[in-house]
């Protein structure tokens, strides 16, 4: 079990959810992928992706500038 | 895995975008994702650079009067003789939106099945060596087929 950092600040959608796609695509069940986006559809794009996608979706944070999601590969 | 299909008919550059973020979309959902390409948004697959091919001389007419590639296509708004063209894509890229090239990349990548409609290449001139790699041809059954299977079916 590790933890992935996924820098996807400053791209527009759909970056952020390709960019977690893609790292959970590469993680091992358990692994938890922390994104970091600024795109603002991310925070309910995220939650989309992971009921549809059935990761699990650890926390959501929306700070302003920068909108944090941890999500688990199932 | 769910599905989705999407027609690209139209060769404009924004309905051309649309279609892309929504075909990268759906592969970043974990969905299959086709795309069947047919009348102009065939020029949205065609190389940028001119390719030597024999063709009649209204297949060639047809061929230079159509834009050529991802890069020279017009908008289906304001494009003011591709000036709204070039407007927007500097404004997209200030606001670091993927272009439409990286889009047809990423899609790629992403393993969206694209498809050229042979019946439209035939009619419009467009030879397999003008159209970029990594792509299938096909007709209106494949995508019927692919149809088929998805629950979802967009014609842009």
């Amino acid at each position: 079990m590790k933890e992935i950092k996924v820098d996807a600040k400053c791209l527009q959608c759909p970056g952020p959810i390709v960019q977690l796609f893609n790292a959970i695509k590469n993680a091992d069940p358990g692994d938890v992928i922390v994104v970091e986006a600024t795109d603002k559809g991310f925070y309910n794009d995220v939650q989309a992706w992971c009921k549809k996608t059935k990761n699990e979706l650890l926390s959501l944070e929306d700070k302003g500038d920068v909108i944090i999601a941890k999500v688990k590969k199932v | 895995m769910a599905k989705k299909t999407i027609i690209v008919f139209s060769g404009d550059l924004d309905k051309a975008m649309a279609a892309f973020i929504i075909a990268n979309g759906a592969a970043a959902m974990g969905d299959e994702v086709t795309m069947f390409f047919t009348f102009w948004g065939l020029n949205i697959l065609r190389k940028p650079e001119g390719v030597k091919v024999k063709k009649s001389f209204l297949e060639n007419m047809f061929g230079k009067m159509m834009p050529r590639g991802a890069e020279r296509l017009g908008l289906s708004k304001m494009n003011f003789g591709g000036l709204g063209a070039k407007m927007m894509k500097y404004i997209m890229k200030k606001k670091n939106v993927n272009t439409l090239g990286e889009l047809i990349e990423n899609a790629k990548a992403l393993g969206v099945r694209l498809i050229a409609c042979t019946m439209s290449m035939d009619v419009m001139g467009i030879r397999k060596e003008e159209l970029i790699d990594g792509i299938d041809f096909a007709g209106v059954a494949t995508y019927l087929a692919e149809a088929d299977e998805a629950n979802l079916n967009l014609f842009i």
